[in-house]
Formats: structure tokens, C-alpha cells, sequence
């Protein structure tokens, strides 16, 4: 028996291609999203990126109204993300502060808060009320935030002398102690 | 003399009341009239909160929220315009917080020009594709595929006698 030809196809190979990588490419993007969604904040472990916060009047570190994580390389740094209308925040903000006046004179440790979608004018009753003196900044446009990916505020990131996030602490501290507790190992 | 004193004392005491008097009403002239919460809601309904995810600011219940409508009460004491305080909360709290994209021609425009050249590329390709079908029964005549069909049928007919 003879074998007959199957009907001849149009679609060009290009068009095909065209057409393929834009399906793939749409499924990568939503996986990615999707993946990005349920990873959660970022790991310990994890280098952290440099990042740029500029800071308050009269919240500046050693002078500077604008710093940069990579400048804080060899200090171990302690990133507390907050705002004025969270009320969890009330919590730990004394007890953050009464452990920054104990580590400030060793130049070791940097404090370092970030102010979550704030009004500066809260922001400022806010850091008056608990008597804050650590450098403090906006997170303008949640750039920081999203980089981190906080969850809510408040959540503070331990981060070691190598730039590397060692501990992540989701809500409030409940005692200072707890806050020196992830200082302590650093330091070695 | 006392009499006189006290006099000066008057004139002084009535002096500093108009100077205060004064003082205050330039000051409220150039602040401008206290904005109403339907001029601050006017603007907080294109903008969005991102504690609060979907919920347009004037109708937003959370501490937040009520702190960002001060703020825009604040700005429109201070003069600025509606277009100004979206810029400002747009830059400070990030794209997300204004319900219309900044960047209109960017927001706006690719996606229509993705679907021109998507709707082209579907059309020319879906022209490439019927064109070769429609031309198989004129090619037919003089190909290949027709002799094939003839012997085909020559050998059907063929067996087809010899069972009768």
C-alpha cells in the first residue's frame, strides 16, 4: 500500500517560536510571582544587599543624613522596621532603645529603624514619645520593605559583621534581653 | 506722673492686642481656609494604602489610613495641588500608592501596541497557514498525489471484479 502525504502545515517555524517562548515566559512570570509570594521574608543566611536609607533630621548615624548598608560592613547591624500608627511597635520600642544606649559606646553595633508608610510628623511624635536617639529613616517608596519583604510591621533583621542576615525576629520583643540575646553571638 | 504712667501702660497693653491680632490674621491668610474632609476625601479616593491592600484611602479605616488623610489635609493648608500630593505620596510610599499610574503613556500605551503587533502576528500568521491549504486542489491535478488515487482505484475496481 502506498503512504500518503499528510496535509502540508502554514505556520512558519518563527511564528511558532514567537508564539512558544511568549507562553513560556507568561507561565515563568506567574510562577515567579507566585514563588516570590510564599517565599516570606527573606532567610538567614542570606547576604543582604546594599540598600540606601536616608534618614531624619537629628536621627543621623555619626553625621550622615543618607547611609548605606555596605558602609556598615564590620559592625553588626540590627534593622528594626516600624511605624507610628502599630501599636505592636509600642512594645519593643523601649527596650530597643535601652539596648542601642548599651552597645552605641562599643562601635560595634548600628541600630538602624525603618520607618514603614509613615507621616514623618507621626514618625517624630512617635520617636520623641519612646525617647529614640538610633538613626532612623523613611522607607521611601517600601523599597527596603519589599526587598526584605516584611510581612508587617514590626520586624527587626539581625544582620553579622559580613553583611550576612543571621536571625529574623517577626513581631515584638518581649524583653531586652531577648534583643541582646542575638547581639551577643554576633560579636564573637 | 502715675496718671501718665499708667496712661502709657494702656496704650502699651492696647498695642500688643492689635499687633496679636493682627499677627494671627496674617498667619491664617497665608495658610489659606481649612480644607473640608470632602476636599481631603476628593484626593484620598485615588489613593491606596499599601497596609491595607485594594482599599481606596478615603474609606479606609486603619490608623494609617487616617494619618495619610491628615497629611493631605496638611498639604492642601500648605497650597499644593491635588496633582502635587499624588506626586509626593506616589514618590514617598511608592507607585502602588497612586490608583492611576504615573506614567500614563508607559501604562497605556505598550499594552495596546502589544496587542496590535499580537493581533498582526496571529492574522499573518493564520494567512500563512490557510494559503497552501486552499491551493492543494489545483496542485492536485498535475501532481502526484492524483495518480497515486488512480492506481489506488484501479486495483480496488481490479479486486473488486474478481470477487464477483
Amino acid at each position: 500500500m502506498t503512504e500518503t502525504t499528510p496535509p502540508r502545515r502554514g505556520v512558519p517555524l518563527w511564528v511558532q517560536i514567537i508564539i512558544w517562548l511568549f507562553l513560556a515566559g507568561l507561565l515563568a512570570t506567574v510562577a515567579l510571582g507566585l514563588s516570590r509570594r510564599q517565599q516570606g521574608t527573606v532567610q538567614p543566611g542570606q547576604v543582604i544587599d546594599n540598600f540606601n536609607l536616608t534618614l531624619y533630621s537629628g536621627y543621623e548615624l555619626d553625621g550622615k543624613n543618607e547611609i548605606d548598608l555596605a558602609d556598615l560592613r564590620g559592625k553588626v547591624v540590627v534593622i528594626n522596621f516600624w511605624a507610628s500608627w502599630c501599636k505592636p511597635c509600642e512594645q519593643e520600642a523601649t527596650e530597643l532603645q535601652q539596648v542601642w544606649t548599651e552597645y552605641e559606646p562599643t562601635g560595634d553595633v548600628v541600630f538602624l529603624g525603618v520607618d514603614y508608610v509613615d507621616t514623618e510628623t507621626d514618625a517624630r511624635v512617635y520617636l520623641k514619645k519612646f525617647g529614640i536617639t538610633f538613626a532612623n529613616g523613611p522607607d521611601l517608596a517600601t523599597r527596603i520593605s519589599q526587598y526584605f519583604r516584611i510581612k508587617g510591621v514590626p520586624e527587626t533583621y539581625f544582620i553579622d559583621r559580613e553583611g550576612v542576615l543571621r536571625y529574623v525576629q517577626v513581631g515584638p520583643f518581649v524583653n531586652a534581653d531577648q534583643i541582646r540575646a542575638q547581639i551577643e553571638p554576633l560579636l564573637k | 506722673m502715675q496718671k501718665q504712667s499708667l496712661q502709657i501702660t494702656k496704650y502699651a497693653i492696647l498695642f500688643m492686642a492689635f499687633a496679636t491680632i493682627l499677627f494671627a490674621v496674617a498667619i491664617a491668610s497665608a495658610q489659606g481656609p481649612t480644607p473640608t474632609d470632602d476636599e481631603v476625601n476628593q484626593i484620598a479616593k485615588k489613593l491606596y494604602c499599601p497596609v491595607c491592600e485594594n482599599v481606596p484611602l478615603d474609606v479606609c479605616p486603619t490608623e494609617a489610613c487616617r494619618q495619610w488623610r491628615d497629611q493631605i489635609r496638611e498639604m492642601l493648608i500648605e497650597g499644593k495641588t491635588e496633582e502635587e500630593i499624588i506626586d509626593y505620596f506616589a514618590v514617598t510610599y511608592g507607585e502602588r500608592a497612586a490608583g492611576d499610574p504615573r506614567n500614563k503613556l508607559e501604562a497605556y500605551l505598550i499594552p495596546v501596541v502589544l496587542i496590535i503587533l499580537g493581533t498582526l502576528l496571529l492574522l499573518s500568521a493564520l494567512r500563512m497557514w490557510r494559503k497552501p491549504l486552499a491551493a492543494e486542489p489545483t496542485s492536485q491535478k498535475d501532481g502526484a498525489k492524483p495518480v497515486q488515487q488512480d492506481e489506488y482505484i484501479a486495483r480496488l475496481e481490479e479486486e473488486l471484479k474478481k470477487r464477483k
